[in-house]
């Protein structure tokens, strides 16, 4: 415990820019060195791709090379390159600290980016799998906004993201590509990564006009009932899809081009993000609380119940259907059977793991449990023993999620960190301590320290 | 007049045939309400319960016919199973309320009902583990005989189905209605508060309701093992949704109502896919749900609860 309090103190004057630099360091060594010397004289057949778990797990004769490789590649290099360059990224970032915060954000994010690109960058699984995170991200941070801060117990996200993935694929498939189904493409096909943006709006517009046939409902049924009204809408969109033939059917629709890569998924979740994020502290966002509170009182507070719901399911499913058409086109395959009671309850595990009415607990929840479940890939079956049995006992223990009703400051997360700092930290904003924590796990999360 | 005979044998048909899925979910989401009325909350996990039951059943009738199958005449041999199946099947509920619903009574809605979700991907995979994903068969129970009366094709298993669930129904509501036991789930249902004050003990009510709704549910698995004979590990999934859709639109916590439309989904499923192509039965089947839940939000018997729930 000594032990801890220690390093926890030599390591907190290093501002987030500090810690970026190291990972940077960290995942350009695994970049230049990683195969050809350090997981060679490890005794290694190829760099691990999840931070050794995969074959650990596999072959537990390499558990020694692995955590070796862990240790040399990421952990040695990001505490003694962020440590050592604090000195710089201190005055750095409170030079970005006095700048537009925006501006500040921008550059952290373009940072991320670069660590993310090089990381990633090292095979095409890790591309796969940080892809399908954000698009997690994405779900997870949706479904929230209905079940978190609007308090419904929706079951329709599946369904709105099959909408929002169906309606992307057939604008892609008819305008930009030569398909079986749709006949020759209708525009060059070299205007498709342009115009992309423009199929999936279509696809959030497809998806948050059929949230209505459950946002109606909503206005005179709560809890269960609503469920299982969603529930009924979730198994109507898949049957429906299921009896369309010219979209394929039970078999499903494939063929869509490669229109996601990493930028463009990169970019999409910060714009999500930062979107959903003002809505939530928007007026519209905080009548979402008080009518989840209480429905009565804020009626008799001049606040617009059903429009409020219904702006909170819309909302909502547009954002699960730009994540559905993202999907369709990172898996360039979909059949309904993959929007079903699976998909529903892996977006219900990741919101309730992560916590309600936050975003970085979204975050949280989405990123832990895509990569829990690709680290725990080699045990097959009883992975599906093992996360369920984490997550019932994150529902014993924290009811809530994580980390639930709290959010983090930007500000406070990319603020310098001097010497000084435990005397600082009360005053720079409010609940810090508290905050401080949930940083720190968020980070260290992100970076897989 | 020979057309207006056909139509009625075809209606009389399809009626069986309607009672008899419509049984099993009928049987099922009794269970759901039971649970609904006691704890307020649904045991997401019943589906799964549905299906390990059905594999204890496997299991016990297999032994049985092995054993037995030489001196001992069949319907004993399933009276035999059926009850030694109940009472292992409702130990599955008893666990289930105890290591994933008692932690969690004071933890809001949404918590139970994941950690119901989750405790049934645990019985899927386990079934899956311990039995592998080869398909196993239900051994008949007994030999099925087709009867034809005025051009209405019907086996005794059929009507052995329909028969069995509508006693266990009524068994059901003798023991709500008239025992000590039966009473003092309806005054949980009835006050939750106030009930434990008087020395009946949640934790004591709670297991109870628990296991009788799995023991239910594992005669309704042994009948479905009868009537379908393929088990599968994610065969919960399918009957246990829609049972779940059942109860509610009977109205939480309403046993009667849940019976009502368990048989009520039953019939839409089967006259639909009579009269449609059979892959529109969901589809005709959820709208139709969706429209009475949108006109009679309550459902057909439930009790006029406040709008602000729990979270």
């Amino acid at each position: 415990m000594e032990l801890a309090r220690k390093f926890k103190i030599m390591f907190s004057t290093i501002p987030m820019l500090g810690w970026f630099l190291g990972t940077l360091v960290a995942v350009v060594i695994e970049y230049y060195w990683g195969y050809d010397y350090i997981s060679y004289y490890l005794g290694l057949p190829k760099i691990p791709v999840l931070f050794g778990t995969l074959i650990m797990l596999k072959e537990p004769i390499m558990i020694p090379g692995a955590i070796g490789y862990d240790l040399i590649v990421y952990a040695i290099p990001i505490l003694l390159v962020a440590k050592a360059s604090a000195f710089l990224t201190n005055p750095l970032a409170a030079m970005l600290e006095k700048l537009p915060l925006w501006f500040s954000v921008l550059v952290h994010l373009v940072f991320f980016y670069a660590i993310l690109h090089l990381w990633a960058g090292i095979n095409d699984y890790r591309v796969l799998v940080v892809k399908l995170t954000l698009i997690s991200i994405i779900l997870t941070v949706s479904i929230n906004v209905i079940n978190g801060y609007q308090g419904e117990f929706s079951c329709s996200h599946p369904g709105f993201m099959a909408l929002g993935a169906y309606t992307s694929s057939i604008i892609t498939l008819i305008f930009f590509v030569n398909d079986k189904i749709f006949g020759a493409a209708l525009l060059p096909p070299a205007l498709g990564p342009w115009l992309f943006p423009f199929a999936l709006l279509a696809g959030g517009f497809a998806a948050s006009l059929g949230s209505l046939l459950v946002a109606i409902p909503s206005f005179r049924t709560r809890g269960d009932y609503l469920a299982i009204i969603s529930l009924a809408f979730m198994f109507i969109i898949k049957s429906a899809i299921e009896n369309l033939h010219f979209i394929g059917g039970a078999r499903g629709m494939g063929g869509q081009p490669d229109y996601a890569p990493l930028p463009i998924i990169f970019i999409w979740t910060m714009l999500c993000l930062w979107i959903v994020h003002n809505f939530v502290t928007s007026i519209l966002g905080k009548a979402l609380n008080t009518v989840r509170d209480d429905e009565a009182a804020s009626e008799s507070m001049t606040i617009k119940t059903r429009k409020t719901k219904m702006s909170a399911f819309m909302f909502g499913a547009f954002w699960a259907g730009v994540a559905g058409g993202l999907f369709a086109h990172v898996i360039t395959y979909i059949n309904p059977g993959m929007f079903s009671i699976n998909r529903l309850a892996e977006i219900l595990a990741m919101v309730y793991f992560g916590g309600l009415n936050s975003i970085v607990g979204s975050i949280v929840g989405a990123v832990s449990i895509n990569i829990l479940g690709e680290a725990l890939r080699p045990l097959e079956l009883f992975k599906w023993i093992i996360i369920p049995l984490i997550l019932i006992f994150v529902m014993i223990f924290r009811p809530y999620g994580l980390i639930s009703f709290t959010e983090i400051n930007a500000k406070s997360l990319l603020r310098a960190r001097h010497k000084s700092d435990p005397d600082n930290r009360n005053q720079n904003s409010e609940n810090q301590t508290n905050e401080g924590r949930t940083n720190e796990d968020q980070v260290n999360k992100e970076l897989g320290v | 007049m020979e057309s207006l005979i056909e139509t009625f044998q075809f209606i009389l048909q399809n009626l069986i045939n309607a009672a008899q899925r419509g049984s099993f979910y009928a049987v099922i989401s009794i269970g759901y309400s039971m649970v609904y009325g006691v704890l307020m909350l649904f045991n997401f996990a019943h589906g799964d319960i549905f299906m390990v039951g059905t594999y204890i059943g496997f299991g016990i009738a297999t032994v049985f016919i092995a054993l037995f199958a030489g001196f001992l005449p069949s319907p004993v041999i399933f009276l035999a199973t059926v009850v030694v199946t109940m009472f292992l099947a409702s130990w599955i509920g008893v666990f289930v309320e105890v290591a994933g619903y008692r932690p969690l009574r004071q933890a809001p809605r949404a918590s139970a009902a994941i950690t119901g979700l989750m405790i049934g991907i645990i019985f899927e995979t386990g079934i899956l583990i311990l039995l592998g994903a080869k398909r196993l068969s239900f051994p008949p129970l007994m030999e099925s005989i087709a009867y034809n009366v005025w051009g209405v094709y019907f086996t005794n298993v059929k009507v052995m189905i329909i028969v069995i669930s509508l006693f266990l129904m009524l068994a059901l509501h003798t023991f709500i209605q008239k025992t000590k036991w039966g009473m003092a789930m309806r005054a949980m249902s009835y006050d939750v508060l106030a009930v434990p004050l008087m020395g009946v003990s949640i934790n004591v009510i709670a297991p109870l309701t628990f296991a009788v709704g799995a023991g239910l549910a594992a005669v309704a698995g042994i009948l479905y093992g009868q009537a379908y004979p393929i088990l599968d590990p994610y065969m919960g999934v399918i009957i246990g949704w829609k049972a779940f859709v059942a109860a509610i639109l009977g109205g939480r916590g309403s046993i009667k109502g849940a019976a009502l439309a368990g048989y009520l989904l039953g019939f839409i499923e089967i006259f639909v896919a009579t009269i449609f192509p059979s892959t529109l039965r969901d589809l005709i089947a959820y709208s139709i749900i969706l429209i009475i839940l949108t006109f009679r939000p309550r459902g057909f018997f439930g009790m006029e609860h406040s709008t602000k729930l729990r979270l």
